[in-house]
């Protein structure tokens, strides 16, 4: 009888609404996707006005775009990417029950996130410096392109501060499963907000991987 | 299935009386009821801002209210009644309260996120009454641009951010019935054997998180252009204008459809229980939700044939817009069907479906001369198109969440309404209400503008019979605030089925223990199974 | 007794084509409304509940009756598509050789500027049975130009031009609203379009004061502007010649080609890098802040005169021939040039 509670002791994890754990794993897991997607279109959004401008002001957009420091952008995808894989590993640790190895991988992946956002800090301070920063100290050198370097520079900041706020709350989360790693809440039969959480920080790095090429990529052959 | 034989439960409204366990609960019941506290006050201010431009419009001369006033009563009437009213109403109240328990499970999948999305909803809604109350907006409730990132001097910035706010709790709401649909029917409740209502709810919340996200980003970008100046829509700077738009319709067309498929929902409720038999067609009238949800993406050129775009997106967005007709005609088709050697009671959930057929028909089809390109161009932001959106929101969505409100209220009050009361009140709201807007319709084609408090004088006979109708509206609506209010503590108990009807929620009491269902349910009938009911009630 | 209207005046060529789609989908829409509302209180009737646990009879459906009220419909509504876009279609194919009258909007009053001088600033004088074009801009928000007795309506969009036109049908004077929210005073950008006989029309015309010829004023700017420095009549200029270019297709550094219409020159002027004609460098500055709306007009008007068929000729001036200064001012009465 699908009924959690009459029965002996059932998992701390349950919740009481749901008949079952592998229920409420399954509804966790897919209302992670269902969040996904608002996501998508969330950014969706700002790839339109992205593809849009970038038609229109094609020039424009190869001379704002040669102001972007590849390098930074380059050793930026690299770390998100290792941080993805040490989630994986953080992911996978936890189905295997070795706490001490999810929390290992938990870490680095906190630490990577925060070397991210730790280049994202100096990129910013930079623009700032070369009155990049749109707004009434926005100044660009090449005074044929001024109107859509600042459009490239708004679309700039716009999608990759959204993505930076994503990746802070998700150092936030990071951080909420390690506390609870360190404690032992994770087990073989209960690791799905690892999982779920796993498959925020995919998503959000899949989100750079597209940013990469499309701000700091333009022009270059 | 069998109601409370053992010992007695307390019901949800008993169990616990503090205003924590109010304002801290995880029971979706009560948080559907948090709801219909907010969604009425909204609707009493979006309503309040109505009469008073009805007001105004008595007379040809713009002489009771300042310019500046009147174009801020009537964007924050559009603003209140759009984003705070008719978008939460019937999913987050009867949405709320029903969805679990129609499916047979205990509560949402995720509880704590639905109290969440009440606590944003709210937040939203003091940012916009702080908007309001600090002097008000005027750009609109679509908020285009120029007007509204470079030469409105109002509180755009701060109602922007309610909006945008509020819409996570669309999001959050959408996303809680998608994954309780998918994930915690009770055994036996399949797909096809789900009420009409599930169906509604289900293809809304498609549309809520698909949709919502992009008119956040517009949002955001109007506030960033306001202050920064960026360029993204200023002309002078490179920017366009038209962006906006695009971005602003290609959620507000969708969020149409959030605001009336659960109402064409509850009609299919009211209609199988109010002709005791079984919808006419209901694989039909499910798949249609899910079309309407879906070619409704598709559509929102339609708002924009005069703005400048390309007549070929145009051509594109108006066959678009006449196929995505066919399927609410398919759905008034089959509830028409649904009456014939039906059992047709005449309560006040009936007079509520039968006054939301008319007048989502005129409505409806009101749209079809707006689809089209040419006569478009003529009736385009013109009172037309006020009359248009007013039958299908008000003669519709309002029609259907009254009649919800009255079909539910025993489970959810374990109070009966007064009868009597009901009808009237639903008679007086039908008539108030065409005579408000079937004038506007006459008054559109003749080229009355929206958003003018002034108008050539030969217009003022239409003017003055829908601010006359406005005021027997205002009345009717005012009726169940009072006699809901009244029956809440005097109103007579209500038994577990009341209405002698089909569907999950009629077999547990009035109103529901906390957790709905002792055990979990197993579904073995079809939805509607009033011919063989007598098999399933107790 | 209370004399409540049903419908504007038709005034245009348009109006009729325009009401005659609205009867048809009226007699459409009313048929299914009133055959729907007939069923409902029929079975309504009929079927009441009789006692109070009578259950309805199961009636099975029937895919023949599904596809049949699905495919009526939409067949119904396929029609309706067709004959609005082909009203929309008349609606927005001026033919070649309409009269222009520039239109800028700015809060909150409506400029009409002909080409031959005469200035109105919330009235619009027309001839009748002759095919106007209004070219319209905004100096500010979005507006729109809408004359509900012609059945027509267009956006002025700051930042574009966009187009209008009509055929004036019947003398008289006709409503002109502002129909696209501006702020304050946008109820009370409203005007009147006066549509005049022939002669009447160029008697208005050559009377009153008229701020001189649109095109020696867009001629003025383009000295004054110092365009001529660049845009020299021969190949020579650091920009490519306009003599001859209005309408015509050019080829772009990018390989693209493109159509130099109104909003292509509004382009180059305001954002000139965001398109390089073939085989010439990105030098042009942006006159963005520089040139108003009106003066837009006036230079677009200017190189519309100057292009391969002078499309800008108005009424009562000859039409420029390429390469010549604009033609006599119009103040001498001169006869109508059709």
């Amino acid at each position: 009888m699908p009924n959690g509670h009459a029965d002996t002791a059932h998992h701390p994890a349950l919740q009481h609404h749901f008949d079952n754990l592998e229920q409420q794993q399954d509804a966790a897991t897919f209302g992670m996707w269902v969040f996904l997607v608002t996501e998508v279109l969330f950014f969706g959004g700002m790839f339109m006005a992205y593809t849009l401008y970038r038609y229109w002001y094609p020039d424009g957009w190869v001379a704002a775009s040669h102001h972007l420091n590849v390098l930074l952008g380059a050793f930026n995808t690299a770390v998100l990417i290792g941080s993805s894989l040490t989630m994986a590993l953080a992911v996978r640790a936890g189905q295997l029950g070795e706490r001490r190895g999810q929390v290992l991988f938990l870490v680095l992946t906190i630490l990577l996130g925060a070397v991210f956002l730790g280049v994202k800090v100096v990129e910013y301070a930079d623009k700032f410096e070369h009155h990049l920063v749109p707004g009434p100290n926005f100044l660009f050198d090449d005074a044929r392109y001024a109107r859509p370097a600042q459009i490239f520079f708004s679309v700039y900041f716009a999608m990759t501060g959204m993505h930076a706020l994503h990746m802070i709350i998700g150092l936030g989360l990071l951080t909420w499963l390690l506390l609870n790693a360190i404690k032992g809440r994770f087990t073989r039969e209960w690791n799905t907000p690892v999982e779920v959480v796993g498959l925020y920080w995919h998503f959000v790095d899949i989100i750079w991987i597209f940013l990469f090429p499309l701000l700091y990529l333009v022009g270059h052959h | 299935m069998d109601t409370a034989t053992a010992a007695p439960r307390v019901d949800y409204l008993e169990n616990g009386h503090t205003w924590q366990s109010w304002l801290l609960t995880r029971d979706h019941k009560r948080i559907a009821l948090l709801y219909l506290f907010g969604v009425t006050f909204f609707f009493a201010v979006g309503g309040l801002f109505a009469l008073m431009v009805r007001l105004e419009l008595l007379t040809p001369l713009g002489d009771l209210f300042e310019a500046e006033t009147y174009n801020k009563l009537f964007t924050m009437h559009g603003v209140a009644m759009v984003f705070f009213f008719l978008i939460p109403a019937v999913p987050a109240v009867l949405g709320n309260f029903l969805v679990p328990i129609m499916i047979g499970a205990k509560d949402l999948a995720f509880p704590r996120v639905n109290l969440l999305s009440w606590y944003v909803y709210m937040v939203g809604g003091l940012f916009t009454m702080g908007a309001v109350i600090l002097g008000g907006v005027d750009t609109g409730w679509t908020f285009y641009t120029p007007y509204s990132t470079a030469a409105s001097n109002t509180h755009v910035i701060m109602t922007g951010l309610g909006v945008f706010i509020s819409g996570f709790s669309s999001i959050l709401t959408g996303f809680n019935f998608i994954v309780t649909i998918h994930k915690m029917r009770a055994p036996g409740m399949t797909w096809f054997r789900l009420p009409l209502f599930i169906w509604a709810h289900y293809a809304t919340a498609l549309i809520m998180i698909l949709g919502t996200p992009v008119v956040a980003i517009a949002i955001v970008l109007v506030a960033l252009e306001r202050t920064l100046h960026i360029g993204i829509f200023d002309p002078t700077l490179g920017g366009d204008p038209v962006l906006y738009q695009h971005l602003f319709w290609f959620y507000s067309h969708p969020a149409v459809y959030v605001m009336v498929l659960p109402a064409m929902g509850v009609i299919s409720e009211l209609i199988a229980a109010g002709a005791r038999k079984e919808i006419f067609g209901y694989k039909f009238v499910a798949f249609s939700s899910l079309g309407i949800a879906l070619i409704g993406f598709f559509v929102w050129g339609h708002h924009m044939y005069v703005s400048s775009q390309s007549i070929f997106a145009g051509l594109i967005f108006s066959v678009l817009t006449y196929l995505v007709a066919v399927p609410s005609a398919v759905k008034v088709f089959n509830w028409t069907a649904t009456l014939y050697k039906g059992s047709i009671s005449y309560d006040a959930p009936m007079i509520y479906a039968f006054g939301f057929l008319g007048l989502f028909l005129i409505g409806g089809l009101t749209g079809l001369f707006l689809g089209a390109m040419g006569l478009d161009v003529h009736v385009h932001d013109t009172y037309f198109v006020v009359a248009h959106f007013h039958y299908v929101m008000v003669g519709g969505t309002i029609m259907a969440y009254l009649g919800g409100l009255h079909y539910w209220w025993p489970k959810i009050s374990g109070r009966l309404y007064p009868e009597g009361w009901a009808r009237f009140a639903a008679l007086v709201i039908f008539v108030g209400f065409n005579l408000t807007f079937f004038p506007q319709f006459l008054l559109g084609y003749m080229g009355m503008p929206r958003r003018y408090h002034m108008y050539p004088e030969e217009w003022q006979v239409l003017n003055v019979l829908s601010t006359a109708g406005a005021s027997i509206l205002g009345t009717g609506y005012l009726l169940p605030m009072i006699y809901f209010t009244w029956s809440w503590r005097k109103g007579p108990k209500a038994t577990a089925n009341p209405w002698g009807a089909t569907g999950l929620e009629w077999t547990i009491p009035s109103p529901p223990p906390t957790e709905n269902f002792i055990e979990t349910p197993i579904v073995t009938a079809p939805a509607y199974d009033y011919a063989h009911q007598e098999e399933h009630v107790a | 007794m209370f004399n409540i209207p049903l419908f504007p005046e038709q005034a245009s060529g348009f109006a009729g084509r325009v009401d005659n789609l609205y009867f048809f989908i009226t007699a459409v829409t009313a048929f299914f409304a009133v055959l729907v509302v007939v069923l409902v209180f029929v079975f309504a009737t009929k079927y009441r509940r009789r006692h109070a646990d009578q259950v309805g009879v199961p009636v099975h459906g029937a895919l023949a009756l599904e596809i049949t009220w699905t495919l009526i419909p939409l067949v119904l509504a396929m029609v309706m598509f067709v004959w609005g876009a082909s009203v929309y279609f008349a609606l927005a194919k001026p033919p070649s050789d309409t009269m222009e009258i520039y239109t800028v909007g700015k809060r909150w009053m409506w400029k009409f500027q002909h080409v031959t001088g005469q200035r109105e600033i919330n009235e619009l004088h027309v001839p009748v049975n002759k095919p106007v074009k209004l070219i319209i801009g905004s100096e500010d928000v979005i507006h729109s130009v809408y004359v509900p007795a012609f059945r027509v309506k267009m956006d002025a969009v700051p930042g574009r031009t966009t187009t209008l036109w009509f055929t004036a049908t019947k003398p008289g004077r006709y409503h002109l609203f502002c129909t696209e929210y501006c702020g304050m005073k946008h109820s009370g950008m409203v005007g009147w379009v006066t549509v005049m006989e022939p002669q009447a029309f160029q008697t208005w015309l050559a009377g009153g004061p008229a701020s001189g010829n649109m095109l020696e004023a867009g001629q003025k700017l383009f000295t004054d502007l110092a365009c001529v420095t660049c845009h020299r009549d021969d190949s020579g200029g650091r920009g490519p010649s306009l003599k001859g270019l209005f309408g015509t297709t050019v080829r772009l550094q990018t390989g693209a080609s493109v159509k130099a219409d109104e909003n292509y020159l509004r382009e180059s002027i305001m954002s000139p890098q965001a398109k390089i004609v073939e085989g010439y460098q990105p030098l042009m500055p942006t006159f963005q802040g520089l040139v108003s709306e009106e003066q837009l007009m006036q230079l677009l008007a200017y190189i519309k005169s100057i292009g391969p068929t002078g499309t800008a000729a108005p009424t009562a001036t000859t039409a420029a021939p390429a390469g010549q200064p604009a033609a006599q001012p119009a103040a001498a009465g001169a006869p109508a040039t059709p």
